[in-house]
């Protein structure tokens, strides 16, 4: 019997220990030890629509739970409810960018890439109209379960022509990719982080400054360099720090852009010789980690190269940091699973 | 008459032409398409030329030759494949050259067979993918009503588009926005790819359905053009404060008898030599 139809059938059994409280479905990332913002999508867009007429927000249904609220607030005659209706959501998008407008689309990723897949295809990226798509709970972020957990999100929009791909680690880059998503002439799907969003970046590097395609060095190190984008540079860099206390020097590569990929940099950082592990809050399948090996292998740059990501299956309901710890994002078996490459 | 009439060649001159003798052109402009692929989606063209003639000689405001002029109406083609029957309304209404009609489908044309937003002006969308239409026809009018705009968009539907949910979407959504500004035209052949749409998943009593969501619906017969003009000004005209519909009922190859008996004419089969047999039997009613 599957375990599956075990849990399926009614017997009584012995109830497991509590050990997290939570697999509720919105709580913000925990923040592990950083300053937080809060909602620094909500208060970029209402700083850039003071100036900018042409941007409106839209949302299905899910304002709320992607900090677009904050707009709506601000701005309540240019946000657009349009409802449980996904399909919509994006077309409508498309007539308002027709139009002239530069419309901010919000609902989870899970919808967008799953449900409204031919809508942001046909009616967006084919016309190369500039809608921005903004979207919560992407990859791992939540312990919802497959529903709502989109683990292959980047492995459904690569493949879209003329669609540029962000993936930020915190609350910098939130802030500062919705500037440049505007002064992009083009289509953009955003993974969002909402809430209370970590500041993990300056505090490694407090200059850096969030740029539309360009990957940046975070951290340098001579024995590993690895690649990573999103929460997973958050995780890498708190990784090397307790590598650095077993004496490895690991680097990060900040990859925020998926696509168009920073392959130059890439491609620079990857042939110095050490180790490179790409991470990614993404399945192994289609993500950051095989648009790398791509980069690298076309280029003909071979170096030693591992993936951190989830893996190919449908994953588990629980606490994210179960699951993180279960499914290897966690700090702990990042560090772990580095050193069992060296 | 709506159209702006200045800087027209007066080779193509736009006054004082019937819309019956519009609609003619039209379905003689796709026919001449089809023979030079040998096939196409002529029969849409045929049934729906006279919604076309009436849209874009009666009820459409446009410039010809400034298809992205600001003031026009926005006309979608939701239905990709009928691009065919929209090249020769566009040709008709001298906004894509009659000359060009000998490169339909080529490579480097301005017409391929699918209608796409990038090739053709006067094609205000990429269709083809069906249901997509009207949701991208609520976005246009919210964004018309921001800017203040009084311009109508048209969007021109397939019966068989009723079967995509996204269709009902964005039917519920123009409610919910009092978009007083669109108006959707259902062309109704009742034939989709594999037989009649009735037998899918449109079963009849169209325009109450429309109703119920709250819609100004109007079922009229689609190759009757003074029907057609009645409703397109009764649409345009309406008081109240929600969209409209116009459900065209029309006959797939209208006005080529031997095609219309055709028992499958979704993609119609037109043999090599019917071509000039069709044209002839066209040429023989040309309205004044």
């Amino acid at each position: 019997m599957t375990a599956l139809a075990r849990a399926r059938k009614y017997e009584p059994r012995k109830v497991p220990e509590v050990k997290v409280a939570t697999s509720a479905m919105i709580a913000s990332l925990a923040a592990e030890g950083y300053d937080t913002v809060s909602a620094p999508f909500g208060h970029a867009l209402n700083a850039a629509a003071k100036d900018d007429p042409r941007i409106v927000g839209l949302s299905a249904d899910l304002a709320k739970y992607t900090d677009l609220h904050i707009f709506a607030q601000e701005n309540p005659d240019r946000f657009y409810q349009m409802g449980m209706a996904e399909q919509l959501l994006m077309s409508a998008a498309a007539g308002l960018a027709h139009e002239g407008f530069i419309p901010f689309a919000t609902t989870y990723s899970v919808f967008a890439s799953r449900r409204a897949y031919d809508f942001i295809c046909m009616a967006i990226a084919e016309e190369n109209l500039p809608v921005k798509i903004v979207c919560g709970l992407p990859g791992l972020t939540t312990g919802y379960g497959p529903s709502h957990q989109a683990s292959e999100d980047l492995a459904i929009f690569r493949g879209l022509p003329n669609l540029t791909i962000i993936d930020p680690c915190d609350a910098a880059d939130v802030t500062q990719m919705v500037p440049a998503m505007i002064a992009h002439d083009g289509p953009v799907y955003a993974r969002l982080l909402r809430g209370k969003v970590a500041n993990v970046i300056p505090r490694y590097k407090p200059d850096y400054r969030f740029e539309l395609g360009r990957a940046q060095m975070i951290r340098e190190g001579g024995d590993v360099l690895v690649v990573s984008s999103g929460i997973m540079t958050m995780r890498a860099l708190d990784a090397a720090e307790r590598l650095a206390k077993d004496g490895v020097d690991v680097a990060v590569l900040h990859c925020p852009t998926i696509k168009p990929l920073d392959s130059e940099t890439i491609l620079r950082e990857a042939g110095k010789g050490r180790l490179l592990v790409t991470a990614e809050n993404h399945t192994v399948v289609g993500g950051l980690g095989e648009a790398v090996a791509g980069t690298l292998l076309r280029a003909g740059v071979t170096p030693t190269f591992r993936q951190i990501g989830l893996p190919d299956q449908f994953l588990e309901a629980g606490a994210l940091p179960t699951l993180h710890d279960m499914y290897g994002l966690s700090t702990e078996k990042v560090a772990d699973q580095i050193k069992s490459w060296l | 008459m709506s159209q702006e009439t200045a800087a027209l060649p007066s080779s193509n001159p736009r006054l004082n032409v019937s819309l019956a003798r519009r609609a003619w052109g039209i379905r003689r402009k796709a026919l001449q398409m089809g023979e030079v692929q040998g096939q196409g989606y002529v029969g849409q063209a045929l049934g729906v030329a006279d919604v076309l003639a009436v849209s874009y000689f009666h009820a459409l405001t446009l410039r010809a030759r400034d298809p992205e002029w600001e003031g026009r109406d926005r006309f979608l083609l939701s239905i990709g494949h009928y691009a065919i029957a929209l090249y020769a309304a566009l040709i008709e209404a001298d906004v894509l050259p009659e000359n060009e009609i000998a490169t339909y489908g080529m490579d480097d044309s301005r017409m391929p067979m699918s209608g796409m937003a990038s090739y053709t002006p006067g094609m205000e969308i990429t269709g083809g993918s069906l249901g997509h239409g009207l949701g991208i026809a609520v976005g246009m009018a919210l964004g018309l009503k921001r800017k203040g705009g009084d311009q109508f968009v048209y969007n021109l539907m397939s019966d068989g588009e009723l079967g995509e949910g996204s269709t009902w979407e964005a039917v519920m959504s123009a409610t919910q926005w009092q978009l007083d500004n669109l108006i959707c035209l259902v062309d109704f052949n009742n034939q989709q790819a594999d037989g009649p749409t009735r037998a899918a998943l449109a079963v009849g009593a169209e325009a109450p359905k429309w109703e119920a969501f709250g819609w100004f619906a109007q079922e009229v017969d689609g190759n009757d053009i003074d029907a057609l003009v009645a409703a397109f000004d009764a649409a345009r005209s309406h008081a109240g404060k929600g969209p409209r519909v116009i459900i065209c009922n029309t006959l797939m190859c209208k006005g080529v008898p031997f095609l219309e008996a055709r028992e499958s004419n979704h993609f119609v089969r037109v043999e090599a030599d019917e071509w000039t047999k069709a044209l002839e039997i066209l040429d023989q009613g040309v309205p004044a």
